[in-house]
């Protein structure tokens, strides 16, 4: 079986010339962009998503030869931006990301980056069930549940006691839907709001595993939500400073097609490189930063693992999707204040699905001020985002799928409109992403925008045990994903990629 | 390296991966994690660090020696003996 047929392509998108001259889409390339590329390098690291960059930071900073390849043009994956006519900037993932990715940045990156990292001003929920503002930290978090939801305060802390003694070494089997009904027994408010923002943050559901929310609830919605001052342009320019300082070289617009595995006559199998636009480059250590189920189906393929290895990465699901919508508002126009984030609904009750309803009632809004980009000229612009699956967007033909995304931006103007009446005239552009655009741009299976669901932390890990040098340090297991668990993930896999090198040196010494 | 040595080349690490901690006055047999903010992605950092600065490995199922000064001083102090203090906060 091919790759091809297990993972479904995207459709519609593969049709349209982005670029002239090109045939796929993609901007065609007028240069080698391996120009300059050794032969041969201790680690390669297959993608620059926070993850891959990480572990490559981390490596190139222990003295390793690091060479990191890129498929698209800009380095960061889905810690990305992009730009359009009428000077606009939109952010794909900017706000936000737990009070960690301080520390993250200091340890794994430099003081500068740690230091440009500064909290939300506002944080707002508006839903048929609640309606505030929100420091969206413990203290205020329980305040809102004694105070706005009536509940006991010491079952509030028992709640955030249990959550924080979790061992993820001895989960139970019980899910998150089944926590927050025993912590709060019909209480489908207190579930919402304690869910909302962790399903948007990272795809999970009610349905998943009760340790990878109480892992994720306790780091993010305890400090307040925190943002990078100066946009995700800047974040990724000075990353990329300091990844060239430490001796890593970069490619961008490398697309690698193989991990080249050799099997020894004892039938131990270790990576020997990877294959790229033709190019064989040798390494001693891979680190696919790709979705996992691409890392084994595609770059390795299945022949190289052992069969019950593939049949357990076969029962890995991926997570869903997201369909963004880009609101720019007009060179010298000014958008009045609302807040920096907002959770907003207009259905009555909360269910995991309803987040991903194909014309959903749910969505959140990113505001970007000019605070968002001190350095540059005072601009502002609107994200919103919904949880999305790839099935509802897949099959469409090119009509239905065009009138189904001028729906889903007719939709969120007029839900933006009530916070913020007259917007319409303030905006000059508009522009939706769908499951399509995300797999289209990213290369991920389904456009997954989370990764897998928990399962395939599990797969990721055991890679190394299949084949010596292989490693992944992708999105999985909902607990490493966002931006937090993306770079914590790159760090932990560094640390692996690092004894594996030393142990080749002693080997050979 | 002395064990008195272990406990400097540790404390300096720490120092390293924790710059606002207070690391002269810790206990020995308390563990580390209760006296400062030190969280697991911490203690990754700490057997890298002593990877690269003295070339000892510390396999996962042995993190857990290294919860207290006095685990540390046991565990490493035999892989430590023929080495050479050297502190990376002063490198």
């Amino acid at each position: 079986m091919t790759h091809s047929d297990e993972i479904p392509r995207p459709r519609g998108e593969r049709d349209v010339r982005y670029f002239k001259g090109s045939t796929d889409g993609k901007r065609p390339l007028t240069k080698d962009p391996l120009e300059g590329a050794a032969s041969a390098y201790d680690l390669v690291v297959i993608g620059s998503g926070l993850g891959g960059l990480t572990a490559a930071n981390v490596l190139g900073r222990a003295g390793h030869g690091v060479a990191l390849l890129e498929q698209h043009y800009n380095f960061g994956g889905l810690a990305t931006w992009f730009r359009r006519k009428g000077g606009h900037t939109f952010d794909i993932s900017l706000h936000g990301f737990p009070i960690g990715m301080k520390k993250t940045c200091r340890k794994y990156w430099t003081q500068e980056i740690a230091d440009s990292i500064e909290q939300l001003d506002g944080v707002r929920f508006d839903n048929p069930q609640f309606s505030f503002e929100t420091e969206f930290t413990r203290v205020d978090f329980t305040n809102k549940l004694v105070d706005v939801f009536g509940l006991e305060r010491a079952k509030v802390e028992a709640f955030y006691d249990e959550l924080r003694r979790m061992d993820f070494f001895d989960p139970t089997t019980e899910t998150t839907g089944e926590l927050l009904e025993r912590c709060f027994p019909g209480r489908n408010d207190v579930h919402r709001l304690l869910m909302e923002p962790i399903s948007y943050a990272n795809g999970s559901t009610l349905d998943d595993p009760a340790i990878s929310y109480g892992i994720v609830f306790s780091n993010f919605m305890s400090k307040g939500v925190y943002t990078f001052s100066g946009g995700t342009d800047t974040l990724i320019k000075k990353m990329k400073a300091e990844l060239v300082a430490n001796g890593v070289e970069i490619f961008n617009s490398v697309l690698v097609d193989k991990i080249v595995i050799e099997e020894s006559p004892m039938g131990e199998r270790r990576v020997a490189g990877v294959e790229a636009l033709g190019r064989f480059i040798a390494a001693k250590a891979v680190v696919s930063n790709a979705n996992v189920l691409t890392t084994v189906h595609k770059l390795v393929g299945a022949a190289h693992f052992d069969p019950d290895f593939v049949a357990k990465a076969g029962k890995v699901r991926l997570n869903t999707s997201s369909c963004q919508v880009y609101m720019g508002v007009r060179d010298g126009a000014e958008l009045p204040w609302v807040t920096d984030l907002l959770f907003t609904s207009t259905r009555p009750t909360f269910t995991s699905e309803s987040l991903c309803d194909f014309h959903g009632e749910s969505r959140t809004f990113s505001f970007y001020y000019p605070k968002t980009r001190p350095q540059g000229r005072p601009r502002y612009s609107v994200v919103s985002s919904t949880n999305a699956r790839w099935e509802d967007w897949a099959e469409l033909d090119q009509a239905a799928y065009d009138a189904a995304k001028d729906k889903l931006a007719a939709d969120t103007l007029a839900c933006l409109e009530g916070y913020v009446p007259g917007v319409g005239g303030l905006i000059d552009h508009v522009e939706v992403a769908t499951p399509r655009t995300f797999a289209f741009y990213t290369e991920h299976p389904t456009g997954t925008s989370f990764g897998t669901k928990f399962e395939g932390l599990e797969v990721s890990t055991q890679l190394p045990d299949e084949i010596g040098g292989l490693f992944h340090a992708g999105s999985v297991g909902i607990i490493m994903s966002g931006w937090l668990g993306a770079a914590n993930y790159g760090a932990i896999c560094a640390n692996k990629v690092d004894a594996w090198l030393y142990s080749l040196a002693e080997v050979s010494a | 390296m002395t064990p008195e040595e272990v406990v400097v080349a540790i404390k300096d690490i720490i120092q390293t991966i924790a710059p606002d901690e207070e690391v002269d006055g810790l206990d020995m047999n308390e563990r580390l994690r209760d006296q400062i903010e030190l969280d697991s992605m911490d203690f990754l950092d700490i057997v890298m660090e002593l990877r690269k600065l003295y070339g000892v490995q510390v396999p996962e199922e042995d993190y857990k020696e290294l919860g207290t000064l006095q685990g540390c001083v046991d565990y490493l102090g035999p892989k430590l003996a023929d080495k050479e203090l050297h502190c990376a906060s002063r490198a």
